[in-house]
């Protein structure tokens, strides 16, 4: 029986028996997140570290009289044990809501409806797959991470809501690197995804980087710190983004005096008319239900050319500070962000940028001041230094310190016409499932400090 | 009869010794690690109770070494069937993997251990009710909010109790019981557009090891009385000036700086090249070892696994090695990275028992402990009297560093200005950035053991697949002479 039907079966058969264990006046969900996967991590085109991971998630969320207590615990797989699991936490939960002090935000269970969604791939045998990498990468200092396999997410609860998404898939987030004419080490980083291993695609990937990889050759340009124009691909506009869904855009985050674009949410600045965000579920990356089982819109458009749209909210958040809820996961962060695509081509992107720095990735970027939506982060593996059109050089990475409010507004001066979808490759705890559409984008005047 | 902190859920009883012997046969040597952790978050927010959480992890991580290669396998299903599938799983991709193996694996990575270990503590889990700890937590929140202007005030609780076993066919037998805190109390000032964050040592570093007796409710209230009256001083301060300033950091500050620019670096996987796909390089070289002035002759930094109440203090790494304190660096001079007997036996260079996995589902790699800074001499008014003009510096709020850890920039929550060898007025934002070596060369004065505090974070992250780590840091205040510094604005 493969893995996502015995898991789904033990889950089925888990939540009845939890379901049957409450009392009346108790409410309760039951949600599940489940794995299979390889992880196999690569350095210089050689095996380093191999895990195979089996974990299955319970999370039980017990409430009544306006309490609310949350236990998780791994199942073992045998029904007779994880059922007295579940029930004794179930007893124990119980006995916490009846010491708790009242908490006047737990929001009442609902029918969230029912949803099934299941994606199957076709992933390659570690055997072949350890095969391919090392032989395809030879000659190459190739490192990275593989993961690969079934992921699950359920949830049902005791007011009749069931929802179920699983996917089964795979990344390759590799880099491949060189010594350059100075003696730096110096870096392409790429990402193979997809539902389907393809030889040929895997081939096709490698074969751009190591391409990417000679124009990275060259002696580094020094550059020193100060205003630049800068063209960011996609995969560093995808960072950028991230810090959007740090609190940014959260109603909660908003209203607690957390939010790095207070200014924007209450109306004294606006980004550009250029940058349109939203949250789409119709990527098919993640589940449109969150751990509560509640659905999302399959589109909110969360930044409509530079205004606000619309923030996250979850349910509790929503009683909290009377609104609606838009099924917003408990951080209120993008789960499926895309940004809109723009008019330039990326035939022309070098002729529009002139003069100034391509960032291929960002390292490490955090808040440097709230208030300010400003943000300091590092540029990191193929950056380079563009001369009248022409790549000239690799830089020296650098260190910049920027407001979003300028790199996303005033500043921002045009948005590629084509976008990547990337999957996520966090692997904390368990493998995450979600990923993004973004485009590049070119930025007029960008400030690095260091 | 009240509901105490303390729960142990039905699980049924399983012995990794037992278990052992149904798979022994199966590869050259075999390992099983079986983590039971009960993780309880219970937090409050402006007096009323808001998140109450416990996760319950429990699964074993089983090691082979085939043909010269170790592979992992991890399960939560702990019957016989699921730890024979398991161990299938990492023998064959062990036999896969040999042939193309990034170094050889032996047994002697891998020394047989016997032992034991347990937090002590004072008071255990069972000693305290849910309902006053509760309480407690939301009065906390009330304490924070000493104006109408603190408009989030918030009390959270972590609370860790983890049983590891570790055994091999080799006859290793590892016990290691820990009971671990974290502590989070913080207020938002709000004024308008102007939001400060204030909080009792930054958000995350109140984490150490020991009982229910860490929770020192009186001290707490106090404190956060403290803090939420310097959230309201920031709203009204002036910016950090932007100018190259002597600096004094607080211990809750040198933790982030310990971390960043001493721990990742001297990281014996990441000179290996292990992580340059994720978390990056270094720029320390194996040669570096024994002959790279890293810092001023102030510096002492040492690897300390044995300082009773540090977060990451323990007897044996995850590998069975058995764990002891040594010096990393000795009066600035490199001496010793953060390598496990994988890394030490790849690079030919010593190391320490840093062989540490996030849980039973991840496979251990080099990682921090506790990573301390010594004391030294000077107290810390003789260091506020020694600059004419500087800035001092507590509590963390931003970080980011380079992937070779050389340029950092790091913030701060709450800043004083220093004239004339006196702390005066309040300074918001206070902000400063630098490159590692040359910024520990400016180390100009070491706090003593009046102003050395015990610090940690819960949350380090590293290594493919991802892994959060708790890493313990002390320190004293310390003195860095000529740091850009600067303040908030657009």
């Amino acid at each position: 029986m493969s893995f996502r039907k015995s898991a789904m079966d033990h889950f089925d058969r888990l939540s009845e028996a939890c379901l049957d264990a409450i009392g009346e006046g108790e409410q309760l969900t039951v949600s599940l997140a489940a794995e299979e996967q390889q992880y196999f991590r690569f350095n210089n085109s050689k095996v380093r570290q191999s895990t195979a991971v089996n974990q299955s998630r319970l999370n039980l969320c017990i409430q009544s009289c306006h309490r609310r207590v949350v236990f998780g615990c791994d199942l073992t797989g045998n029904l007779d044990q994880d059922k007295a699991t579940a029930v004794s936490l179930i007893s124990r939960g119980r006995g916490e809501l009846r010491e708790l002090p009242e908490d006047p935000f737990v929001t009442a269970l609902i029918n969230h409806g029912e949803s099934h969604q299941h994606h199957t791939g076709q992933l390659p045998e570690p055997k072949a797959l350890f095969e391919q990498i090392s032989t395809l990468t030879n000659g190459s200092d190739f490192t990275g991470l593989y993961a690969g396999g079934p992921q699950i997410r359920a949830s049902c609860n005791s007011e009749g809501m069931r929802h179920n998404f699983s996917t089964e898939s795979f990344f390759l987030d590799y880099s491949l690197f060189t010594v350059n004419a100075g003696s730096e080490n110096k870096a392409v980083k790429s990402l193979y995804a997809g539902r389907e291993w393809e030889t040929h695609a895997f081939e096709k990937s490698v074969a751009e980087s190591r391409e990417r990889l000679n124009l990275l050759k060259k002696d580094s340009q020094p550059l020193a710190p100060g205003h630049y124009r800068v063209f960011f691909a996609p995969a560093a506009v995808e960072s950028l983004l991230a810090l959007f869904s740090w609190g940014a855009l959260s109603y909660r985050a908003w209203k607690k005096g957390d939010s790095a674009l207070k200014r924007l949410i209450e109306g004294e600045v606006q980004l550009s008319p250029l940058f349109s965000l939203r949250e789409n579920f119709s990527l098919g990356l993640t589940p449109g239900f969150n751990s509560l089982g509640e659905v999302a819109p399959a589109q909110l458009d969360v930044i409509i050319k530079g205004i606000l749209g619309s923030l996250l909210i979850n349910s509790r958040t929503a009683r909290e500070f009377g609104v609606t809820s838009n099924g917003a996961e408990s951080d209120e962060g993008l789960r499926s962000l895309e940004m809109d695509t723009g008019e330039l081509e990326e035939s022309d992107i070098l002729n529009a940028l002139n003069t100034g720095i391509y960032v291929s990735n960002l390292h490490y970027l955090n808040w440097s001041d709230l208030l300010n939506a400003r943000i300091t982060g590092m540029t990191r593996f193929a950056c380079f230094w563009v001369k009248n059109g022409e790549i000239i050089a690799p830089i020296k990475d650098l260190r910049f310190d920027e407001s979003l409010y300028r790199a996303f507004g005033t500043e921002l001066e045009a948005v590629t016409r084509t976008a990547n979808i990337t999957m996520k490759t966090d692997t904390y705890i368990q493998r995450s499932v979600g990923g993004s559409k973004v485009p590049g984008m070119l930025v007029r005047d960008f400030r690095f400090t260091l | 009869m009240p509901v105490s902190l303390a729960i142990r859920p039905e699980f049924t009883p399983f012995d990794p010794l037992s278990a052992l012997n149904w798979i022994k046969g199966e590869a050259d040597w075999l390992a099983i690690r079986f983590v039971e952790e009960d993780k309880h978050r219970r937090t409050a927010r402006n007096g009323r109770p808001e998140h109450n959480s416990l996760v319950f992890e429990r699964g074993v991580m089983i090691e082979v070494l085939v043909d010269g290669h170790i592979a992992y396998a991890a399960t939560s299903d702990l019957s016989k069937v699921g730890i024979n599938k398991a161990t299938r799983a990492a023998v064959s991709n062990a036999r896969s993997a040999a042939s193309i193996r990034a170094f050889n694996s032996c047994i002697e990575q891998r020394p047989a251990s016997r032992g034991e270990y347990r937090t002590e503590a004072a008071s255990w889990l069972d000693s305290v009710s849910l309902a006053e700890f509760s309480d407690r937590l939301i009065e906390a929140t009330r304490r924070l909010g000493v104006t109408d202007q603190i408009v989030t005030a918030t009390a959270e609780a972590t609370l860790v109790e983890t049983r590891m076993r570790y055994v091999s066919t080799h006859g290793s037998d590892v016990f290691q019981h820990t009971l671990l805190t974290g502590q989070h109390f913080g207020a938002i000032a709000q004024n308008g557009i102007e939001t400060q964050h204030r909080s009792l040592n930054g958000p995350t570093a109140r984490c150490v090891q020991g009982g229910m007796e860490t929770f020192d409710w009186d001290r707490i209230f106090a404190e956060c009385e403290r803090v939420g009256s310097e959230a309201m001083a920031l709203l009204n301060a002036e910016d950090c000036p932007d100018e190259t300033l002597d600096i004094i950091l607080a211990p809750d500050q040198m933790l982030l700086q310990i971390h960043e620019s001493i721990g990742h670096p001297l990281e014996l996987d990441r000179i290996l090249g292990d992580e340059r796909n994720y978390a990056g390089w270094s720029f320390v070289k194996q040669n570096d070892f024994g002959s790279l002035q890293y810092g001023s002759p102030l510096m002492n930094v040492s690897f300390d696994p044995t300082l009773t109440g540090e977060f990451a203090s323990y007897a044996f790494d995850d590998g069975g090695t058995l764990a002891s304190r040594e010096w990393l660096i000795k009066e600035g001079l490199l001496l010793r990275g953060l390598g496990s007997l994988e890394s030490q036996n790849r690079l030919g260079l010593p190391g320490v028992a840093n062989f540490r996995s996030a849980s039973w589902n991840r496979a251990p790699i080099d990682r921090m402990a506790n990573i301390n800074l010594e004391p030294g001499v000077s107290a810390l008014a003789d260091m506020i009297s020694s600059i004419q003009r500087g800035v001092y510096m507590e509590a963390n709020r931003s970080w980011s560093i380079d992937d070779y850890r050389n340029k950092f920039q790091f913030g701060c929550e709450y800043g004083r200005l220093i004239e004339e060898g006196r702390l005066t007025r309040v300074l918001k934002n206070p902000n400063y950035r630098g490159v590692t070596i040359p910024f520990w060369h400016s180390l100009s004065a070491v706090g003593n053991t009046d102003c050395f505090e015990v610090f940690g974070t819960p949350f380090c992250g590293k290594g493919e697949p991802n892994q959060m780590i708790r890493v313990g840091h002390a320190s004293p205040a310390c003195l860095f002479r000529s740091v850009e510094v600067f303040g908030g604005g657009a």
